[in-house]
């Protein structure tokens, strides 16, 4: 049930490698000499993304168990082993048991896709994750009539992971979807970025992509799915429930308690980068919006 | 242990205050300097607007510094207290700056913010409560006040206070950077108030 969406951008949106390269040499230079203003902001199209560059989306990351700083997880993450790695698929499936990464690899169909991709903290990005629907991971399970929802759970590894000896948060990483979230064709688990396979600081082996919803939801290093009939437990909700929401739909009109989310600083624009407007769902609102019809998204933030 | 705190007092006093004001002020420009040509990560209006608070937070606590130092280890940088405090000031400004001019970029929104983020808020009350310290940095000021001078200035003590407290706030969950410097703040808090020992009088 691969290929459900369709990219609007093509390779030819995507800034080659050497464009982002050239593009800190010509900042340097820019700013070294006198005009200062104007940098940022220029390098966005008016239609069509553009993707970050490898480095932007490899060396900043919100990635706890590894440290809480940016580069952290950049740092950190080498010590994370990501082979042989299995996911534990349990709960109301035909066939629960311990998959390996290799026969879900053999076994799904990898493709392109350029997203979106919006924190909480009102940064976003765009990047060009390769990965596979999971609704064919489902599938290959076999979800039974009856499961509601579908959780999600991070490896917690302390020899592995600096990060989680100190408890920023609850470990492990879990998170949660709706049963017809995980079936959209949106909805992919990621196993590369630009062609290549994902670092361990994006989430290695596999990582949930979610581009509607802020990027917490996204989940990383995934090493259990439950399909369930009740809500499943959602970290930063189980950390501060006021002011992170199960759903955690990206919306402008709904405000995180501590700051608004009209708006956004697109990572890469620089230190004068104009903010952007927060888009509906992330800009995934024609795709999207029916799964939320009639549902108020205030109450259900 | 006493030539070591006479050596240290006679070094302090050879050094011009305005070394400790170019010497607290070159940061200022250097991290600026480094957002600018992307060397600050792909984001660096965030980093920059820490930076700042951090330093800023960082010479708040170095002026704490001053009076316990002397009471307790008899090693006298008073004269320095005032650069400090001042530079201080700077690096808060800066830090309201970045984020007022960088990062919200519009007057609405950041009215909106003091407003309705109470993490902001406390922001704003610290440097509200340091402005008056700031003007009244001067030998003119400390002349005309007299004794109403240091009850003044005894508004450092809330100040560094919210300072931590914004800090703690502004993070998403638990972090232990702000609360290290939490329990520095409340350290230094409390060696004030365990009451003065009576002043070391230097040999």
């Amino acid at each position: 049930m691969a290929h459900r969406w369709i990219n609007t951008l093509t390779h030819n949106d995507i800034t080659p490698h050497r464009a982002f390269l050239n593009r800190r040499q010509v900042m340097a230079g820019l700013a070294a000499g006198a005009g200062l203003a104007g940098i940022g902001g220029a390098a966005h199209a008016a239609d069509g993304l553009e993707p970050n560059s490898y480095e932007d989306i490899t060396q900043y990351n919100n990635y706890y168990e590894f440290g809480t700083g940016k580069t952290d997880p950049a740092r950190n993450a080498h010590t994370l082993t990501t082979s042989p790695w299995t996911v534990k698929i349990d709960g109301m499936v035909d066939k629960p048991g311990d998959y390996a990464m290799a026969s879900i690899m053999e076994a799904m169909t990898i493709e392109e896709r350029i997203y979106r991709f919006r924190c909480v903290e009102a940064w976003s990005m765009v990047i060009p994750w390769n990965g596979f629907e999971l609704a064919d991971l489902l599938a290959m399970a076999g979800v039974q009539s009856g499961a509601k929802y579908v959780a999600f759970e991070t490896a917690n590894r302390p020899d592995e992971m600096p990060g989680v000896r100190f408890p920023a948060l609850d470990w492990p990483y879990v998170e949660g979807l709706r049963l017809d979230e995980a079936m959209h064709p949106l909805t992919i688990m990621a196993t590369g970025i630009y062609g290549k396979p994902i670092p361990n600081q994006n989430g290695a082996p596999m990582r949930l992509v979610v581009p509607w919803k802020y990027g917490f939801k996204s989940i990383k290093s995934i090493v259990r799915i439950t399909l369930t009939d009740q809500e499943p437990p959602t970290s930063w909700n189980k950390a501060n429930a006021r002011e992170y929401g199960f759903y955690s739909n990206v919306n402008p009109e709904v405000s995180h308690p501590r700051w608004s989310q009209a708006s956004e600083r697109m990572v890469g624009g620089g230190l004068f980068a104009k903010r952007q407007p927060t888009l509906m769902f992330n800009g995934y609102e024609e795709e999207v919006a029916a799964l939320y019809e009639g549902m108020d998204l205030k109450a259900n933030f | 242990m006493d030539r070591i705190r006479d050596q240290i007092n006679a070094t302090a006093r050879r050094v011009p205050t305005w070394a400790v004001y170019i010497l607290c002020l070159l940061p200022a420009p250097y991290f600026f300097y480094l957002a600018v040509t992307g060397n600050l990560g792909p984001d660096p209006v965030k980093p920059l607007e820490h930076k700042y608070g951090e330093l800023a937070l960082q010479l708040l606590i170095a002026g704490l510094c001053i009076t316990p130092l002397r009471q307790h280890l008899g090693i006298n940088l008073t004269r320095f207290r005032r650069a400090l405090g001042l530079m201080a000031f700077a690096y808060v400004t800066f830090h309201l700056l970045v984020w007022a001019v960088l990062d919200v970029q519009a007057l609405g929104r950041v009215v909106e913010d003091i407003i309705k983020r109470p993490y902001i808020t406390i922001g704003m009350a610290g440097f509200a409560l340091l402005l008056p310290l700031a003007l009244t940095s001067n030998n003119y000021a400390v002349r005309k006040l007299g004794v109403k001078w240091r009850k003044l200035h005894k508004l450092t003590y809330l100040a560094v206070f919210l300072g931590g407290v914004h800090y703690i706030w502004l993070v998403k969950g638990i972090q232990l950077e702000p609360l290290i410097y939490m329990a520095v703040i409340l350290g230094l808090l409390a060696l004030r108030l365990r009451g003065r020992k009576p002043s070391r009088i230097a040999a």
